[in-house]
């Protein structure tokens, strides 16, 4: 069998508080093939965030194992993308200088014409074109998280690690960026890692869900998504995404601590 | 610079100049109570020679406090941006210093260096401004939102790195805020050692001599010198705060 690009091994984690050890991870199991897709959903404050930090070697587990294309992670890759949802760009930057801002710190050996090309390229891939020299105060939220998704990707990271990037933005919105993050998996393909309150976005693009429990999270769920690839929003409409609704919403209430018929009512 | 920009400025000035010149010969002051505009032409050309010499002594050791006071904020805003322990440590003694009238202080220093007048006047104005900008620095240091740094240690940056790249330019608005009250208390704090200081020189020399001789239009033609220079110097810093940090200001309207 193939090994997966990522392989979380039963992690656990505790953040130490003033009122003792608070665990935020307990038991999460986690794999994904290369070019694989993962959504992770799960109660508010489960540690999800704390997942993303771990897979970017920002922070080590206090037990388990995290490994990324069969090295295990000790510290900050440059093979990892992130996009937040908070966009993060850099006022004082012209977008395209944003979006080239990761190669300036990992060593590509690329020329400063071919960052510049690659980061063009990317910008007309996720439609901004002709906004490359406006400031990010002068783009739409939408706008914004589009180029911290070019950021995100301009280094050909291994994995892509995105943190609720849809989060803030309005219903419209994000369904106009689940086509272009399509668009640009099928042009620049990536591994990647996303968390979601979503649970129609976690159909939508992931081809696999993971349930986590409420804090401490550990694997509590996994749905494999049908025909991974490109889709369209249609599909979101058949019974068949219904019926993997209705369940990641049972587990989700699982997840909760409450009954679904309580939940329900 | 369109002629709008250039010409309500200046027609508030005259306006400004017209009423004072009224106010003193409505109230029939005479030159040894209160000097009148239509006064200082007088003194200037009188005075003319001084007020280059004086003049000049007071920029420069205003601008050489406000250099240290920049260099030494900056680093103790780093220290303190950056080291949580250190913020707590430092930010009581901080402030405690700051709460003391720095004309208080004046009296000690002009005792304790007596003669030494360049040091005395920097050390002053060195000591009176340094506070805004430390204390700007810190808070835009630590207010850096927690993404901003992973994006970039997720890349394996280094805390230099990080630096150089996002924390520097993200505090410069705050910073160039803290500068230009940084610049106002710098000439506080050089003509009052300036004024104090005997046998001092600087345009507060100049100040006191009027004040001795009961001379009033040399000491109204000195505050309006006094003036023209602080408001040189604030719009120095104003356009190096559109060079290095114009981004930070939204479009009118």
């Amino acid at each position: 069998m193939d090994q997966p690009l990522i392989d979380i091994k039963d992690v656990r984690h505790a953040y130490k508080t003033d009122k003792g050890p608070l665990p935020v991870l307990d038991g999460l199991t986690l794999s994904v093939p290369e070019g694989g897709f993962v959504a992770v959903v799960g109660p508010s404050g489960c540690g999800k965030s704390t997942l993303t930090r771990l897979i970017a070697g920002l922070m080590i587990p206090d037990e388990g194992e995290v490994w990324l294309h069969g090295k295990r992670v000790k510290g900050p890759r440059s093979t990892v993308g992130m996009a937040f949802q908070n966009p993060v760009l850099l006022e004082w930057r012209s977008i395209l200088r944003n979006v080239m801002l990761p190669l300036e710190i990992v060593a590509t050996g690329m020329s400063k014409k071919d960052q510049e090309d690659r980061a063009r390229y990317l910008l007309s891939l996720v439609g901004l074109s002709g906004f490359e020299d406006k400031r990010p105060s002068e783009l739409s939220g939408g706008m914004r998280q589009r180029a911290s998704l070019c950021r995100s990707i301009v280094h050909k990271p291994e994995v892509l690690i995105l943190d609720e990037p849809f989060g803030a933005l309005d219903a419209f919105t994000r369904e106009d960026l689940w086509q272009t993050m399509h668009k640009v998996k099928e042009k620049e393909p990536f591994t990647g890692v996303l968390i979601t309150h979503d649970l129609r976005e976690s159909i939508y693009l992931a081809d696999q869900v993971v349930v986590l429990s409420g804090r401490p999270a550990r694997t509590q769920h996994v749905l494999d998504v049908p025909d991974p690839g490109p889709r369209d929003i249609e599909t979101l409409y058949t019974p068949q995404a219904a019926e993997m609704l209705a369940t990641l919403r049972h587990q989700i209430q699982i997840a909760q601590g409450r009954a679904p018929e309580e939940a329900t009512a | 610079m369109n002629v709008r920009s250039f010409a309500i400025p200046l027609i508030a000035t005259v306006i400004f100049l017209l009423f004072w010149e009224l106010l003193v010969w409505a109230n029939g002051w005479p030159n040894y109570l209160m000097a009148s505009p239509s006064d200082l032409p007088a003194a200037y050309e009188r005075y003319w020679n001084l007020f280059l010499v004086m003049g000049w002594q007071t920029l420069w050791r205003t601008v050489v406090g406000l250099l240290l006071a920049v260099l030494f904020g900056l680093l103790l805003g780093m220290v303190m941006g950056f080291s949580r322990t250190m913020r707590d440590a430092l930010y009581p003694l901080l402030v405690g210093f700051n709460a003391i009238p720095k004309a208080t202080v004046v009296p000690i220093v002009a005792l304790l260096f007596v003669g030494a007048h360049d040091f005395n006047t920097i050390l002053i104005a060195f000591m009176i401004s340094f506070f805004p900008i430390a204390v700007s620095v810190s808070i835009g240091l630590s207010t850096l939102e927690p993404e901003y740094r992973d994006i970039l240690r997720s890349l394996g940056a280094s805390k230099m790195t990080i630096f150089w790249k996002i924390a520097l330019p993200k505090t410069l608005p705050e910073f160039f805020g803290a500068l230009k009250v940084a610049v106002t208390l710098a000439f506080i704090g050089t003509n009052l050692m300036e004024i104090v200081s005997p046998h001092g020189r600087g345009l507060g020399a100049l100040f006191d001599s009027g004040k001795t001789n009961a001379d009033y239009p040399l000491m109204f033609a000195v505050l309006i010198a006094l003036a023209f220079l602080g408001i040189l110097l604030y719009y120095i810093v104003v356009a190096l705060e559109k060079i290095f940090a114009g981004w930070a200001e939204r479009p009118a309207g």
